[in-house]
């Protein structure tokens, strides 16, 4: 029994770093229409950006300001630089460009910082706390803690504001949406901005647990996929909901399931999606785009 | 003065143009129809006002000429464009949608919105569904109520009858009429050449990217070669 409760938290742990980049993608294709296959470098990035200035004597807390800062400038630069000159071609031609993006800041990284891993010291102590024979640390509520914040906010952002509504509006029906006079690039490019920051909370909030190293978060990208494809890629509550579950899930089953134990995790996650896109499409709280035939 | 005037407007797409220097005026408080077979250069006239087709030639607004058109150039200056088949946001709610009719304004006033619903209540009643969902007439009540709520000086409306029920179709037409006598200038693209030329003032008959006719609707009505073509009898 404890042992279960234990596999439990500790998926919920990582679930809650699945969920902050699943977040982060949810937010750019609720706002571009784009499934950013550079997500996850990009949080990297920002994890180096911080462990830099950490490293140059700063504490943690304006170093991460300032990364969140100039993540969201890089992400708005990225969108308007490398996106916007194929912005009105095929949308595979985004996605496949998104897939360059992968490899080129993963060769960056690399490039500057080395392969080897290092040690991030975040904002909480990663020394393990019993109860009752169940550990956890206070990193593991941290990042529970910062995904359940993160939801509330874009969930705010994107049904309370109109600045919400605008994004919404301007991935929608782009053509539409300056008709009514939106402002579609700007609306892109705060997609980007936006979208860059919250993967700069999700590398950040990763990097104490998982070690900082260029492909740190690559394997984070393929379950947050699933977990987003779970929840349904339109919804924000639904990564962070689709990101614990799938956190937990692939924590008991590798535990209980002997023949998947850990070298099937990854194929668990993508039997997940494949589950969710043949039952049920949209994910547990997508809502489905109906049109009248 | 004259709210609307294009100047020998020609417009391409790639290859093909699409208008032949296209000249025509628009008074202010005005209800005009473009009338036209199909390719005659009707919907490109009106994407040549709104910013959505390249064009060479003047356009002229209120008398000064609008240089470099973008649509939400112009959406702020108070023109208005529905598109053919009905452009909404599918996937977003009516509400929404008729909040984002009053985009150039900021936030959506609840007055508008009571305004726009006691034209149409059914999209009161279907106010939280998502719009994809509505009926074909909704629908187009809907993108109308939508250019309602940006209150714009100058309204463009591509084909609002196009596939509805005649009944429908002079409901929606009845709506454009009151919007008329409450100030707001209308352009109005309409296949339904007898529906239009009953509801607008003044009408211009397009023909291979030309302007080939114009005048008082109600001459229009007795043009020979206008009720030959256009309106059957």
């Amino acid at each position: 029994m404890t042992n279960f409760i234990q596999q439990i938290v500790s998926g919920l742990a990582s679930g809650g770093i699945y969920a902050l980049l699943a977040l982060a993608i949810v937010l750019i294709h609720r706002s571009t229409g784009v499934i950013n296959f550079a997500q996850g470098e990009m949080a990297t990035l920002s994890a180096f950006v911080c462990w830099t200035l950490m490293d140059h004597g700063w504490a943690f807390w304006p170093a991460f300001g300032a990364t969140l800062l100039l993540s969201f400038f890089g992400g708005v630069t990225l969108q308007a630089v490398v996106i916007r000159p194929i912005q009105n071609g095929p949308l595979i031609g985004i996605v496949i460009l998104t897939i360059g993006l992968l490899i080129a800041i993963n060769g960056l990284d690399t490039w500057i910082w080395g392969g080897a891993a290092k040690q991030f010291h975040g904002p909480f102590s990663t020394a393990p706390i019993r109860v009752g024979g169940v550990a956890f640390s206070k990193q593991d509520l941290g990042v529970i803690a910062v995904a359940l914040v993160a939801v509330v906010l874009i969930g705010a952002l994107f049904t309370r504001t109109r600045l919400g509504l605008g994004l919404r509006a301007a991935a929608v029906n782009p053509v539409e949406a300056r008709l009514v006079g939106i402002r579609v690039a700007a609306m892109l490019a705060l997609g980007w901005g936006l979208a860059a920051t919250l993967g700069a909370v999700a590398g950040v909030m990763a990097a104490p647990s998982l070690f900082l190293e260029p492909n740190m978060m690559q394997t984070v990208l393929l379950y947050s996929f699933a977990a987003a494809v779970l929840g349904g890629m339109d919804s924000p509550i639904g990564a962070v909901v689709g990101g614990l579950l799938l956190g937990v899930l692939l924590n008991l089953v590798g535990t209980y399931v002997h023949w998947i134990g850990g070298e099937l995790r990854l194929a668990t996650a993508l039997a997940v999606i494949l589950g969710v896109l043949l039952v049920r499409p949209s994910g547990l709280f997508g809502r489905t785009a109906l049109r009248r035939a | 003065m004259s709210l609307l005037e294009l100047r020998d407007v020609e417009a391409r797409y790639g290859e093909i143009r699409a208008l032949h220097g296209v000249s025509l005026t628009v008074d202010d408080g005005d209800f005009v129809a473009l009338l036209g077979a199909n390719g005659a250069g009707k919907t490109t006239t009106l994407r040549a006002i709104s910013g959505t087709v390249k064009t060479s030639g003047d356009v002229l607004l209120e008398g000064s000429k609008v240089s470099h058109r973008t649509p939400e150039g112009m959406a702020r200056s108070g023109v208005a464009h529905v598109p053919e088949g009905r452009g909404t946001f599918m996937t977003l709610s009516v509400l929404d949608n008729l909040r984002l009719g009053a985009w150039v304004h900021g936030n959506a006033s609840p007055r508008d919105l009571a305004h726009v619903f006691e034209f149409f209540p059914r999209l009161y009643d279907r106010r939280a569904q998502q719009a994809g969902l509505l009926s074909g007439g909704e629908q187009q009540m809907l993108a109308i109520g939508r250019a309602m709520m940006a209150k714009p000086r100058l309204l463009l409306l591509d084909e609002p009858s196009l596939g509805l029920a005649p009944l429908v179709a002079r409901e929606i037409f009845g709506v454009l009429g009151q919007m008329h006598e409450s100030g707001t200038t209308i352009v109005v693209v309409e296949q339904n050449a007898m529906l239009a030329l009953s509801y607008a003032k003044h009408a211009y008959v397009l023909e291979t990217g030309r302007v080939v006719l114009g005048g008082e609707a109600a001459d229009l009505r007795q043009n020979e070669s206008v009720r030959r073509s256009y309106l059957g009898y």
